[in-house]
């Protein structure tokens, strides 16, 4: 069983009926993932890629006993449908929507610890390409394709980096237990850390690779846990070298504005807790290789 | 988005928060005159920009009377101002804020940032004002008082007092300071702010609680519900390129290198400009055309690329999920085609309909440098940009 998709997870979309939802839908649908059903309010009742329509994600829950969702909701409401789905109780949510407000992701956080530990949903993204395990489900926007089943854990900020970094993987036959994108976004639902606790823990994964970028403090805070809690190797790049201060690069959250938030300050502390470096971009393959080589 | 002082000071004022009496002022005639409207006998003229460490760059004049006003206006309008923060370029000054003068006794800073640690909204203040938060963290980290809000209730009174006590702040001008910081958390939280900084918060000789400057930052993703805080968009004090781009849709960011970029995703773009810069080269520019992006987006970006005069050569990597590397190809070819192409010009394409989209630039006939993987993609670049610098030496 890999660590928060597998072949049993019951997926809704919420946002279903829009362009961008169907297209993603059949993409998911095509890749294997079990669909049952999707959400957009007002069209309750209606049939959508064989798949029925609800108006609230707790009609959904109630009659497909849906699990997982994944969110293609306009940025203006889709902190709504996030605390929407954790109140349905789903378990486990996927945000792709790029453009959420920070102060809407201040409040979704905040909404959550509602919830007891043992019934909050796990969030990742938003502004994410979503999470995938090769050859069960996929519940994201990614190339199916260029990922093949294996034993190596990916968590990444970016969604194409991390198509990069699969592909090179790929090439040299090395496969992907899960890969979680954790989204751009400056306050997002799970972090690094979150995701190494599982892949730690999980039978199926034997390393992990940390892609992460400048701004934030979600990178040391991984690298710290990986040296006081972890056996498993991690591997980490930081992308971002040539940013200048100060200077939004795509992703709301990539922003150097403290001390610690550039991508030579990352890769220093990230080297200091005995994380392996991808040097460079174009060596994610082989250093994982070099990695499960030793192991 | 970023605003000037005198806006955020318009803004702060509504939320109960002091400011010193100013006026804007466009010519040098305007400021003496808003110091006339102003009275008294000791104004400060400061340059309007976006960015801070103003003062030390000579963007803040301190002035006793009508000549002194003249011959500072006349100065800054329509000068560069270059800041430790502004980069080479510098910011030009279109704008003047004349305000009275205040005499300071004390300098405290009060910093509002959207915390991404806490994912709350923190407060940072200092009693040692006037001089940029990343010195005192680093000089004086003891000096430094945090409180963080808890965003179901919002600041409270308590946590407000707790900062005004422990700067240290008279207690005659407690329920003042009060009064301000609320305020400013206020303004952050309904506003959609990213940060709400007061650099020096004073207390004047004739004991008055004064923000004697003011800056504030928004979130770019919440200005859609925010049509007041856009309209105050100055586009004189972002990078033309930046704004072109914005203009088109595309993301970019302008930078101080001869490679031009066009790539697809944030990530991928850092890496490849990261991948630029470990084979010997400068990345001219970070730009994401996006998912999806249409043979005509392409292009766009391609002519952006192109019409930044430091760019000397041009790389195009993309790894294709929901774009297609055919419409890629055919932007190439629709933007490239129509000039007279002189510049090595270097395509990486992968993913997505990869092999129509490498059919499509073979078939073209343009002078394109192909490349297979990333690595190969940014050696050539370099390699191709610096064999174009010997041709035109």
């Amino acid at each position: 069983m890999a660590i928060l998709i597998d072949t049993n997870s019951k997926v809704i979309v919420q946002g279903f009926t829009g362009q961008t939802g169907t297209f993603h839908t059949r993409d998911m649908i095509n890749y294997g993932t079990n669909v049952v059903g999707g959400v957009t309010p007002g069209k309750g009742g209606a049939s959508h890629l064989d798949r029925p329509v609800f108006d609230t994600v707790k009609d959904a829950v109630a009659e497909t006993r849906a699990d997982s969702s994944i969110i293609f909701i306009p940025p203006p409401f889709a902190a709504d449908g996030i605390m929407e789905a954790a109140d349905a109780g789903i378990k486990y949510c996927v945000c792709i929507t790029d453009g959420i407000p920070a102060h809407d992701m201040i409040r979704v956080k905040r909404y959550m610890r509602r919830y007891r530990q043992e019934h909050k949903m796990v969030l990742t993204g938003p502004n994410c390409a979503g999470t995938i395990s090769p050859g069960k489900a996929m519940l994201g926007i990614m190339p199916g394709h260029i990922y093949i089943p294996g034993r190596v854990g990916v968590i990444g900020r970016s969604g194409t980096l991390g198509y990069e970094a699969a592909s090179q993987m790929k090439a040299l036959g090395i496969g992907v237990s899960t890969s979680i994108g954790i989204g751009g976004d400056p306050i997002n639902g799970s972090s690094f850390m979150d995701h190494l606790v599982r892949f730690e823990a999980d039978p199926e994964t034997d390393a992990v690779v940390m892609i992460g970028e400048i701004g934030g403090p979600q990178e040391a805070e991984a690298a710290e846990f990986y040296r006081d809690n972890m056996k498993k190797p991690v591997i980490g790049y930081i992308a971002g070298l040539t940013a200048p201060k100060g200077k939004r690069m795509g992703h709301a959250g990539a922003i150097i504005s403290a001390f610690g938030e550039s991508a030579a300050e990352k890769v220093e502390i990230l080297q200091e807790c005995g994380v392996t470096i991808v040097s460079k971009p174009s060596e994610f393959g082989t250093t994982v290789k070099s990695v499960l080589d030793s192991l | 988005m970023e605003i000037h002082e005198y806006q955020a000071k318009e803004i702060l004022t509504d939320f109960g928060v002091p400011v010193p009496r100013g006026g804007l002022a466009y010519s040098p005639e305007q400021a003496v005159y808003r110091s006339h409207e102003l009275g008294g006998d000791a104004w400060v003229v400061k340059a309007q920009i976006h960015s801070g460490g103003r003062g030390k760059a000579g963007g803040i004049k301190f002035c006793r009377d009508d000549d002194e006003i003249w011959a500072a206006a006349d100065e800054l309008l329509g000068k560069r101002l270059i800041t430790n923060q502004t980069g080479n370029a510098g910011k030009i000054i279109h704008r003047l804020y004349v305000e009275e003068a205040s005499e300071i006794a004390n300098e405290y800073y009060v910093g509002f940032v959207l915390d991404r640690q806490k994912e709350r909204i923190s407060v940072v203040a200092s009693s040692e004002g006037g001089v940029e938060i990343e010195d005192i963290a680093r000089e004086n980290p003891d000096s430094l008082i945090r409180v963080t809000v808890e965003p179901a209730v919002g600041m409270q009174p308590f946590q407000a007092r707790e900062i005004a006590f422990k700067l240290g702040i008279d207690k005659s001008l407690s329920s003042q300071a009060i009064t301000a910081l609320l305020g400013c958390y206020r303004a952050f939280r309904d506003l959609d702010a990213t940060m709400v900084e007061i650099n020096p918060l004073v207390v004047t000789k004739n004991n008055h609680l004064l923000a004697l400057d003011a800056k504030m930052g928004f979130d770019d993703n919440a200005l859609f519900r925010r049509p007041n805080i856009s309209e105050l968009r100055d586009k004189s004090q972002e990078d033309p390129r930046e704004m072109k781009a914005a203009d088109r849709g595309l993301s970019y960011v302008g930078l101080e290198g001869n490679i031009g970029c066009i790539i697809n995703g944030a990530g991928l773009a850092m890496a490849t400009m990261d991948m630029i810069k470990h084979a010997g080269g400068e990345p001219a520019n970070f730009l994401d055309i996006g998912g999806g992006a249409s043979p005509d987006r392409v292009a766009k970006a391609i002519n952006l690329v192109l019409g930044d005069k430091n760019v000397r050569a041009i790389l195009v990597n993309i790894f294709a999920g929901i774009n297609r590397c055919d419409w890629v190809a055919e932007g190439i070819v629709q933007a490239v085609s129509k000039i007279d192409l002189e510049l090595p010009f270097i395509v990486r394409l992968s993913g997505t309909n990869v092999e129509e989209g490498r059919e499509i630039l073979k078939n073209s006939n343009l002078p394109i440098i192909m490349a297979d993987t990333l690595h190969e993609a940014a050696d050539k670049a370099v390699a191709a940009w610096q064999d174009y610098e010997k041709t035109q030496a």
